[in-house]
């Protein structure tokens, strides 16, 4: 009864949906303000049916419907509460109604927060995301029915997918797909300001507060995948360039790109065409990763079902989506017009630089992503693209972009002299070249791309610390407090997000370059020195979970004779599949992490025997996350903006005639 | 100018979704075999039902025939099995076992109770001859043609389509050259 429910709310919403993607269309063509009234209640109910629907499979997974097929491939009896729930979109099924959930929420939130719009541009706005929520049900419905059932029912399930048996997983979806669906709502603003033929300011001050929270959204998103596959996966790393983590970067190297150059439409009403470009682009990248990953035409680790009819289906929606934006942005973009001139040195050049970087890493990540396909497709052969052209193109590329970090807050609007940048810069470039120098002798060996890498970190760090004392020194408030408040949240996010790109380079560089990774065979009592810790194997000892059963090795850790913390690392075989999961034991520290995993056991006597142990030293590795944490946070303390809100209280004092 | 700036992205979208279009007909795990339209490698190898027999590969010469890679522990191999012995009813090609990584005892036993579709299967206990093949799993099964080189070569089970859409129609193809 509670799948049928579901189904039902889910046809339901695919009619609100088309209402919602059509009338209000039509009304903001024919100034009909009835027709455009509807968009609001429309977008709400689509969202509660949606949410109701969504409501029914958790319920059915939380209550092991095996009569449900999508429940009896993807749960089990002994599966704990926490993973039954994350179950519900641990599949593709599941997966694509969190999708639609999502999308169908940031259209509430919009019409939650819209009082201060145009009736016409609000209707078109819900519209556009109307029309999209319609390709997706459409395809949740006729492809990807999550509640079919399965007759007879299944007497138990196959159980859910050890490796996303974790806590990181139950979030990681969710937040990544905030952050891709987020970009439907600057998406739908474009498409909205296209159709209306008018772009200006207030246009990209509406656009920037939502482009932001996608933007955080998905940066926390893909930090908990990386920080996942670095413990769940066995191998220490934490970036593999495989394709779906490609299909989560590419749209988030386009939104920073879209946060920076709606900054300058916001700030001198330039750079409005490429905007527009730039939103469409960051969305039309989102579809594109949802098509990656639902059609398998690339290999990755990800794959879910590859089905050909979901391919053909969502390949059609893609085309249609962004063939039909780009069409009208090349039909209308030229009417959008420029706007003030700038200096060749100024801070609009200085993000022009960042928007063309961030682009061309951005097209790089996706010809790297395609490059297989397309060499297949033209018949020359079966290649795979791997990190070395990753790492190389993309340290060319943002290697200048970092450097730009520094800088660009700093220069003026309009003209910006280059002495003057000297002078106010120096301190950091002198700190910086002499850490970079440094450092890496400390460290032991002296690396060029250690020196690069450390450089950037503590230039981008010196440049915002810099920014902060000149903006601090001359203000007039007196005292301390005072100067904080005299800043825009806006300010500190940005210095928040670039601190937390500094401490996400150092991360990175520390673990390239002073990562150690061996491996090794442990007999009992064994100890193996790596990196000055020492490391001595005690044996295994059984472990069983609710679900899973294996044995978990015991690892002393030491320095200089001196005890750490002890690792069990843990090799596990659940009962549902019979499949064999690698559970490393990380010691997480400051300045980095030992990480240890079980291997096989390599000799005759069998798991009281010698095993085979990998050891890592991974120093600064929480650094990575941490940054991407910080930028995150930046990008959150960034929409608490004043300014975003006065708008609202503006307009709503214009409506009543009282003033401002 | 300005024109042709605004219809770019447009135009690059085109020719992304063209390739998109053609990636989905393929399959990307689908690994060529750097074997294919090279020479067969050479064995020459004793008879499974005829110890005192051996088989070489130039001993097929002349005719077109398939090399089907198959034990008696191999669960996929059950699969593909039935197939095989309608092939050898047919007796459009003949098919040569390559019995891998197997006793002998064992690879008899499972011929008496499944059926025996091969002219002959020859023994590869030790896997080198796989090795000389390229074989990483079995079953696998190669079309070699009347010169001696492989033309094609199937991962995995056999299964009705891909014997009646790649296998059999090569066959007729090669035989008729």
């Amino acid at each position: 009864m509670i799948p049928e429910l579901g189904h039902f709310a889910l046809i339901v919403a695919l009619l609100v949906a088309i209402a919602q993607g059509t009338l209000p269309l039509w009304g903001a063509y024919r100034r009909d303000p009835a027709l455009m009234a509807l968009a609001k209640p429309a977008a709400r109910a689509q969202f509660v049916l949606v949410a109701i629907a969504f409501g029914c499979l958790m319920w059915s997974f939380a209550t092991g419907d095996f009569s449900v097929d999508l429940v009896a491939q993807n749960s089990n009896s002994q599966l704990p509460m926490r993973y039954r729930i994350a179950a519900t979109w641990g599949s593709h099924e599941g997966s694509l109604l969190l999708w639609v959930l999502m999308l169908t929420g940031w259209s509430l939130v919009v019409t939650l927060r819209s009082r201060n719009l145009p009736a016409a541009l609000l209707a078109r706005v819900l519209a556009v995301m109307g029309l999209i929520s319609v390709g997706f049900l459409l395809f949740l419905l006729f492809t990807s029915n999550p509640f079919l059932r399965l007759v007879p029912a299944a007497a138990e399930g196959r159980d859910l997918n050890p490796l996303l048996q974790d806590p990181g997983m139950v979030i990681h979806p969710p937040m990544l797909y905030m952050g891709y669906v987020g970009f439907s709502v600057a998406f739908a603003f474009s498409i909205a300001a296209l159709l209306a033929g008018k772009l200006d300011a207030t246009w990209a001050r509406w656009s920037r507060p939502w482009t932001t929270a996608a933007w955080s959204f998905l940066t926390i998103g893909i930090a908990l995948g990386s920080w996942w596959s670095y413990y769940v996966l066995g191998w220490g790393g934490w970036w593999f360039w495989d394709p779906v983590e490609n299909a989560s970067f590419m749209p988030w190297l386009a939104g920073t790109a879209l946060l920076h150059s709606l900054a300058v439409s916001e700030k001198r009403g330039t750079f409005k065409s490429w905007t527009v470009l730039l939103a469409i682009v960051a969305f039309s990248l989102s579809l594109l990763g949802t098509f990656l990953v639902r059609s398998g035409v690339l290999t990755s680790v990800h794959a879910f079902a590859t089905d050909p009819a979901r391919g053909v289906f969502i390949l059609v929606f893609l085309a249609l989506v962004v063939g039909g934006s780009l069409t009208l942005y090349a039909a209308r973009a030229a009417a959008v017009g420029g706007g003030a001139s700038f200096a060749p040195v100024s801070r609009e050049s200085l993000l022009l630089a960042n928007n063309i970087l961030l682009v061309v890493a951005c097209a790089s990540v996706l010809l790297g992503t395609l490059y297989p396909l397309v060499i297949d497709a033209l018949g020359v052969g079966k290649i795979s693209v791997g990190p070395p052209y990753f790492d190389a193109v993309f340290l060319a590329v943002t290697a200048p972009l970092a450097f730009l970090i520094a800088v660009g807050p700093i220069a003026s609007w309009r003209r910006a002299e280059l002495p003057d940048l000297w002078t106010r810069l120096r301190w950091a470039l002198a700190v910086a070249l002499v850490t970079a120098g440094v450092l890496p002798f400390v460290m032991g060996n002296w690396t060029p791309l250690a020196f690069v890498g450390l450089f950037l970190a503590v230039w981008i760090a010196g440049g915002t610390v810099s920014l902060i004392v000149q903006r601090f020194r001359p203000a007039p408030q007196q005292g301390f407090a005072a100067k904080l408040r005299a800043n825009p949240a806006a300010w500190y996010g940005m210095v928040l997000a670039h601190f937390g790109v500094a401490v996400f380079i150092t991360g990175v560089t520390m673990v390239k370059g002073y990562g150690i990774e061996q491996n090794a065979t442990m007999d009992k009592n064994q100890t193996v020195q790596v990196g000055g810790f020492d490391f001595t194997f005690r044996g295994v000892v059984p472990v069983n979970g609710p679900n899973y059963a294996g044995v978990a090795g015991i690892i002393d850790v030491s320095r200089n004779g001196v005890a750490l913390p002890t690792l069990h690392p843990e090799k596990r075989i659940y009962n549902a599949g019979g499949q064999a999961m690698t559970d490393a034991a990380i010691d997480k520290g400051f300045l980095g992490d030992r990480y240890v995993s079980l291997g096989e056991p390599v000799s005759d006597k069998g798991v009281e025997g010698a095993w085979a142990v990998r050891l890592y030293i991974k120093p600064f590795v929480e650094w990575i996350w941490f940054g991407c944490f910080l930028m995150a946070l930046g990008g959150f303390t960034a929409m608490t903006d004043r300014r975003y809100r006065l708008v609202v209280k503006q307009t709503i004092a214009a409506a009543v005639g009282a003033p401002a | 100018m300005k024109a042709l700036r605004l219809i770019l992205p447009l135009a690059v979208f085109i020719v992304i979704v063209g390739f998109l279009w053609a990636g989905l007909g393929r399959d990307p795990r689908e690994v060529p075999s750097p074997l294919i339209d090279k020479p067969a490698p050479a064995f020459d190898l004793v008879q499974l039902q005829a110890p005192d027999k051996k088989l070489r590969v130039a001993d097929m010469k002349g005719q077109v025939w398939l090399l089907n890679v198959w034990a008696s522990w191999c669960v996929s191999c059950r699969e593909e099995h039935p197939l095989l012995v309608e092939l050898a009813k047919a007796n459009v090609v003949p098919v040569i076992g390559l019995n891998y990584k197997d006793r002998n005892d064992a690879g008899l036993a499972w011929l008496a109770q499944n059926g025996d579709p091969y002219r002959l299967s020859v023994v590869d206990a030790d896997g080198r001859v796989g090795i000389d093949w390229g074989v990483y799993g079995v079953p696998e099964t190669f079309v070699v043609d009347k010169n001696g080189v492989i033309r094609y070569k199937q991962i995995g089970p056999i299964t009705v389509e891909a014997l009646e859409k790649k296998i059999l129609p090569l066959v007729r193809d090669l035989q008729k050259a």
